[in-house]
């Protein structure tokens, strides 16, 4: 009896061991075979299961791009469902190789958690949502008011450091599970509703009356959200990063899921380099060289992407604004590819 | 010759046959396996943390925690600090297990007798309360309480009120908060005063009791003193003690004190449920007081009030304290339970908020657990204590 489990807690000893020292991400993701990805718990527009139980949105997006980038197949992935509290605690204990789920990019978060934002696909800011009964037009008005909002987010923290720097009194009302914020400010336990712009007009969908809601105009914060890794791997980091800047750079030469093909005959070095005809940018960063071309093909450009999941045409309708391509008056920006 | 028999005696039983010795090397090996298993999950933790750039340590418990928490029983603003935060947290966990303790409790008690009620409806209710309470999960009966008993109340512009000072809707239960004055210290000495009176006074009936058989009206006079003494000193230091009403401004109430609706749905459903085990411990207990004394005690001309409470409950409680103990401990732990409704305790704010914001995942779970570990022990050392005390004293 003490032999077995002197093996058992060897070898329990020793699984841990293995665990620490594990190869690059990349050599581990090739060898299971697909990448593992963290999501949200249902976000429409950036990662929310369709009715056939498939993933879809923005950030759903980034995981098969980087799935396109490292097999070629955008379909390669596996979502782990996480809540705001638990995504930095599975990514740091290796149970999944990326989190993509609405993250603010921050100081704490980029230093002290041992994560590394790999770019910021979506600007986004905090704002407001309360009933159109209250006849409320401004954030300024909600002296006194219950708020709802998420544990473990940078929503909880603006929403204190507004309130207190208004000199506002408040209540605070702070869920772990979006699905129970939406469900206690629905049922009218609080005033008003605060989470990132973006998650406002997606879960305004989830209420029983959308049209009773307004979102108040103030954007009280900067909430750039993307894709994290870990600290200690630089090439997965890369691969990341530059999957990423590949859909942003697609958009900016034109080049989209329909016309890849005919792209890859272009004249245009830049496309060249891109698409992997010229040059060895796939190799550098261990994966083929026709990365970005699998990427835009099946995942599409970054303009694409925003269109599909939460553009104008959309249920969410959210305009590009701050998102659209520095030429063209927003502030998303790749560096070049060469 | 002792010389040579000893040799001999070693010679017939060799070191590794011999009890003593090979108690004690396994012991040994037992304790150093133990030590190394310890040192080799610290020492994978640390190097796994330092080579992912994970900050570690406690110092995080000083920085400014910069997060609003719905209830609070110390002074706490978004400026103090994540040590502050848990100590918030901490109080509200006592708070609703110590108040949840309480009418456990006495629901438990009264319902234990009611299940041994010789009245066929009042027996019959209390099983029922019984058997559907403690058969439904406590998360689900949280949930009950909290969306669909709670969360159906008016807003707070139509709240239902009474006497015009208790407000009750959906963001909770308004009611008036009383404010000392400088002077109120006059009314809290008198409580004191009267406390230690009734200490004196039932010790001084006790013993005359035993000495000359009298008896003295203990409990009503205990009454009049507790009420009359703080009474008579209020009105003495010119009324010290008023009332700060709830009024509706805006969109909430103000003023006054609210009873957060997440405290009263953990509270409700922690008292209702494990009043549930509490009755049929008290029966078991009670039962398990053989019926002989009972009937002895009546032959002696014990009505069946004095029956109850000199005869049957002292040697019940033998029976029921271990037991009981069990389920204070339960309630305390379920009350963590308290995530799931947004009820701001010690596992929702520190090993919630305060664990995301900061990431230190492995120090917070290690404190939260102490916390419990602490709280579970205390308690336990204290039921001990009491039952050790009414235990049974030979002589």
């Amino acid at each position: 009896m003490k032999k077995l489990m002197v093996t058992a807690a060897l070898g329990a000893v020793m699984g841990l061991a293995a665990g620490a020292a594990s190869a690059g991400t990349i050599e581990d993701v090739k060898a299971k075979g697909f990448v593992q990805c963290g999501v949200s718990q249902g976000l429409p527009g950036f990662s929310n299961p369709d009715d056939k139980g498939n993933w879809t949105g923005l950030d759903v997006d980034v995981c098969r791009a980087v799935a396109a980038a490292v097999f070629g197949d955008a379909s390669k992935v596996k979502y782990t469902p996480l809540s705001a509290k638990e995504r930095f605690t599975a990514l740091q204990s290796g149970e999944i190789d990326m989190l993509s789920r609405n993250t603010t990019w921050t100081a704490t978060r980029d230093t002290a958690l041992g994560l590394n934002f790999a770019g910021v696909n979506y600007y986004d800011g905090q704002g407001f949502m309360v009933r159109k009964s209250l006849g409320v037009s401004s954030a300024l008005e909600l002296s006194g008011a219950a708020v709802c909002t998420n544990t473990g987010t940078t929503t909880e923290l603006n929403v204190a450091d507004y309130f207190r720097s208004h000199k506002m009194p408040y209540e605070i009302v702070a869920f772990e599970k979006s699905d129970e914020v939406v469900q206690a400010y629905n049922a009218g336990r609080c005033d008003v509703y605060t989470t990132d712009a973006s998650g406002l007009y997606a879960q305004r969908l989830k209420l029983t009356k959308p049209d009773e809601h307004i979102v108040l105009p103030e954007i009280i914060s900067k909430e750039p959200l993307g894709p994290v890794v870990r600290q200690g791997d630089d090439q997965w980091f890369n691969l990341v990063k530059w999957s990423l800047f590949a859909m942003v750079n697609a958009e900016e030469m034109g080049v989209t899921s329909a016309n890849v093909d005919e792209m890859k005959k272009s004249t245009n070095p830049a496309i060249r380099r891109l698409l992997g005809v010229e040059g060895k940018f796939g190799e550098n960063m261990g994966v083929s060289n026709d990365w970005a071309f699998n990427i835009v093909k099946q995942v599409g450009n970054y303009g694409e992407a925003f269109d599909r999941n939460v553009g104008p045409k959309t249920p969410l309708g959210i305009a590009r604004g701050v998102n659209a391509l520095w030429s063209k008056g927003g502030i998303q920006y790749a560096p070049p590819i060469r | 010759m002792s010389v040579s028999t000893e040799k001999d005696d070693s010679a017939r039983v060799p070191l590794w046959n011999d009890p003593n010795v090979r108690g004690l090397v396994s012991q040994i090996v037992l304790i150093a396996f133990i030590v190394w298993f310890g040192y080799e999950l610290f020492s994978n933790y640390a190097s796994n943390i330092a080579k992912r750039n994970i900050a570690t340590g406690f110092g995080f418990l000083s920085t400014t925690a910069g997060f609003s928490i719905a209830q609070t029983l110390i002074p706490y603003t978004e400026e103090s600090s994540y040590g502050q935060a848990f100590l918030v947290g901490l109080l509200n966990t006592l708070l609703v297990s110590g108040i949840g303790i309480f009418f456990a409790t006495i629901l438990g008690v009264l319902l234990g007798i009611a299940r041994l009620s010789k009245n066929w409806i009042i027996a019959k209710l209390a099983t029922m309360y019984v058997e559907t309470l403690r058969n439904i999960p406590l998360l689900l009966q949280i949930y009950f309480w909290y969306v669909a008993v709670l969360g159906v109340l008016p807003m707070p512009r139509n709240a239902a009120s009474l006497l015009d000072s208790f407000y009750l809707h959906k963001r909770g239960l308004s009611m008036p908060k009383p404010i000392f004055d400088s002077a109120a210290v006059i009314v809290l000495l008198a409580l004191i005063a009267a406390i230690v009176l009734v200490v004196f006074l039932s010790r001084w009936s006790r013993k005359r009791q035993e000495a000359t058989g009298e008896q003295f009206p203990v409990f009503l006079s205990s009454l009049g003193i507790l009420i009359a003494l703080p009474v008579v000193a209020y009105f003495l230091s010119g009324s010290p003690i008023h009332l700060e009403y709830s009024v509706l401004k805006g969109f909430n109430f103000r003023g006054g004190m609210t009873l957060i609706p997440e405290f009263m749905a953990l509270l409700l459903a922690l008292v209702l449920y494990t009043a549930s085990f509490i009755a049929e411990i008290v029966r078991a207990g009670i039962q398990a007081v053989s019926h002989g004394q009972t009937e002895a005690a009546g032959a002696l001309g014990l009505r069946p009030g004095q029956i109850l409470r000199q005869v049957v409950i002292p040697q019940a409680l033998r029976v029921i304290i271990p037991p009981l103990t069990s389920q204070y401990l339960n309630l305390t732990k379920n009350s963590s339970l308290a995530a799931a409704i947004a009820y701001p305790d010690v596992m929702h704010t520190f090993a919630g908020i305060v664990l995301n914001q900061t990431g230190q995942a492995v120090e917070i779970i290690l404190i939260t657990m102490a916390v419990y570990l602490t709280i579970s022990l205390l308690t336990s050392m204290f039921m001990n204590w009491y039952n050790a005390k009414i235990a049974l004293v030979e002589r």
